[in-house]
């Protein structure tokens, strides 16, 4: 296989702080991968080191083949960058800003002129073009951000937390523009802080906390490590919380436990909307009287819990179904 | 070399974008030296007396002097501003030449500087001051006023670049200047000063600068006297600001690698 990005035991410190840890590694040519992590765990790091930004204390990388430190110049050629904020400049119109991008990546008059418009026209830019960027809403700002990254028809794109602080209907526009970017064959090192976005976009998903790599996988993978979607069900009264429990077990609804507090019960609910009926049922034939019922996404916090064993102020570590069978 | 050009070029240019549309840039070039050519040809003029000399003839070379040294604070916060932004990591991360970031800013506040210097002569005209020389003796003392300029807004990049604190460039910047600016022939003449003080002053390149500028321009000078700065203020103001240049551009290309780095 085809490898666009590879890194091999790359370590970087700040002073006492180390960084990132001996990170290894390598993204198919073509794939999107989610660098999934909470802040501070050396995502961004990361992304300067492989970005030529920042050189690594120690370790080599590879960008389309060509070393991050050796041959820097090269590298950049073939790179596209969209950072945490929106690196644009605010006094510049829309398509001042693109325009000066695309010289700056030398790529031509002509290429630069018509490659902005097209860019302007897919990122629905064409109307704002021409105002300064200072009147851009952050939406507007990030797809001017990635059009600039772009510019160059990279070979590889950095995105790192193009998404954060983003609405919906703005965050679902960039993941579209992000998908369409691999579907014409560029490779994609996206950085985020939010699983779901990593399950949308991303081919395969690194996890990294405190500057290592703590799981490796596909999104389906690394959800069915933590086992899921769980259905959490609250009961008025703490004593009948051990009946409910039994109950969703019996059932057939999966191994339910008491998390801390005595109210909440939990469940996973691997099986959809099937499990869901039978819990209704189950709980109905119970009878206890129920304050609270709502089916919940694994989140970043389930899947660090289980990778990790860290109690990140979670109530129910131990009974977290990733380490258990069930 | 044609890359570093059309990069610079295209800097150059999202800076002067900058000036047509950020007022008060404007306003820092033309209402601040306007007001110092008023306050020194008015209030100061009216109370001193400078044996020998018109004073509203002598005070002008000054004027320039000090408005071309202030270029270095605006240049350094305009740098400190550029590091805190991420448009940084996006120029880095372009297969770009590096020290174009630089050119392209140091140039345009040259060409702010440029425009301070238009603006201070008319209001000087008006109030009464004037070039006895031709032509190019006259250009000749702008183009060295223009070296100085050029020279303060590097040192002004170099000194953004090493702090990247506006607030800490704004007030050493001032701490820099300020021994420089009273301890010159700019405003005053040095035959007052203590004997040692005055060595120290004559050698001082502002003085040399404005001396330099009054003879170039036929205003009356106070810097006959003796010793090689006073006779050869142009020499010493070239050499000196060469010299400068050559140490400071240096070093601000080089702190610019290293202050991004992080």
């Amino acid at each position: 296989m085809e490898y666009a990005i590879e890194a091999e035991g790359l370590s970087k410190s700040y002073g006492n702080h180390q960084a990132l840890k001996d990170l290894t590694m390598s993204v198919p040519t073509g794939s999107i991968l989610g660098l999934l992590g909470p802040n501070g765990c050396g995502k961004t790091t990361t992304v300067r080191c492989l970005t030529t930004l920042l050189k690594p204390d120690s370790g080599r990388a590879r960008i389309a083949g060509l070393d991050v430190v050796e041959q820097p110049k090269e590298v950049r050629r073939r790179i596209g960058l969209a950072g945490q904020y929106a690196a644009v400049d605010e006094r510049l119109t829309g398509l001042e800003n693109l325009r000066l991008i695309g010289t700056l990546y030398h790529l031509g008059r002509k290429t630069v002129h018509s490659r902005v418009d097209d860019l302007l026209e897919r990122f629905d830019l064409t109307e704002a073009a021409h105002r300064q960027v200072k009147t851009y809403s952050g939406g507007m700002r990030r797809r001017l951000d990635l059009a600039a990254s772009l510019l160059a028809d990279p070979a590889v794109v950095f995105l790192d937390e193009p998404t954060t602080g983003l609405d919906l209907p703005n965050r679902i526009a960039m993941w579209e523009l992000v998908r369409e970017q691999a579907a014409k064959g560029a490779t994609v090192l996206l950085t985020t802080q939010y699983l779901e976005e990593a399950d949308q976009l991303a081919d395969r998903i690194v996890v990294l906390a405190k500057g290592e790599v703590i799981a490796e996988g596909t999104p389906d993978e690394l959800k069915a490590s933590v086992g899921g979607e769980r259905l959490e069900v609250t009961v008025e009264d703490a004593s009948r919380a051990e009946a409910v429990a039994k109950a969703l077990t019996d059932w057939g609804v999966g191994t339910a436990t008491v998390g801390e507090g005595g109210r909440r019960v939990s469940v996973p609910v691997d099986a959809g909307m099937e499990a869901v009926a039978s819990a209704v049922a189950a709980l109905k034939g119970e009878g206890s009287r129920i304050t609270d019922f709502s089916l919940r996404k694994p989140t970043l916090d389930d899947v660090f819990l289980s990778l990790t064993g860290h109690d990140a102020g979670a109530p129910d570590a131990a009974s977290d179904p990733g380490t258990e069978e069930s | 070399m044609s890359e570093f050009v059309s990069d610079g070029w295209a800097l150059i240019g999202r800076h002067l974008r900058h000036i047509a549309r950020v007022p008060q840039k404007l306003l820092s070039v033309t209402i601040m030296p306007v007001a110092f050519v008023l306050a020194f040809g008015y209030v100061l003029g009216s109370a001193m007396e400078v044996p020998g000399v018109e004073y509203r003839e002598y005070f002008m070379a000054g004027v320039f002097t000090q408005v071309m040294v202030a270029g270095m604070t605006s240049t350094g916060v305009g740098v400190c501003e550029d590091l805190g932004n991420g448009l940084m990591d996006r120029f880095r991360s372009l297969p770009m030449s590096r020290s174009a970031v630089l050119i392209g800013r140091t140039v345009s506040d040259l060409l702010l500087s440029a425009i301070a210097c238009v603006v201070m002569s008319v209001v000087g005209f008006a109030i009464g001051w004037r070039i006895h020389t031709g032509f190019w003796s006259a250009l000749g003392g702008f183009a060295l006023l223009l070296l100085l300029g050029f020279v303060a807004i590097w040192g002004g990049a170099l000194l953004g670049l090493a702090l990247r604190n506006a607030e800490a460039v704004s007030s050493l910047g001032f701490v820099i200047v300020m021994p420089f600016m009273f301890l010159s022939s700019a405003f005053v003449p040095l035959n007052g000063l203590p004997h040692w003080l005055r060595e120290v002053a004559k050698w001082n390149p502002l003085s040399a600068v404005t001396d330099s500028c009054r003879e170039l321009w036929g205003n009356e000078t106070t810097a006959a006297g003796t010793g090689f700065p006073a006779e050869h203020p142009g020499t010493v103001a070239l050499v000196v600001l060469v010299a400068m240049f050559l140490i400071i551009v240096p070093m601000a290309v080089r702190s610019f690698g290293k202050a991004t780095a992080r």
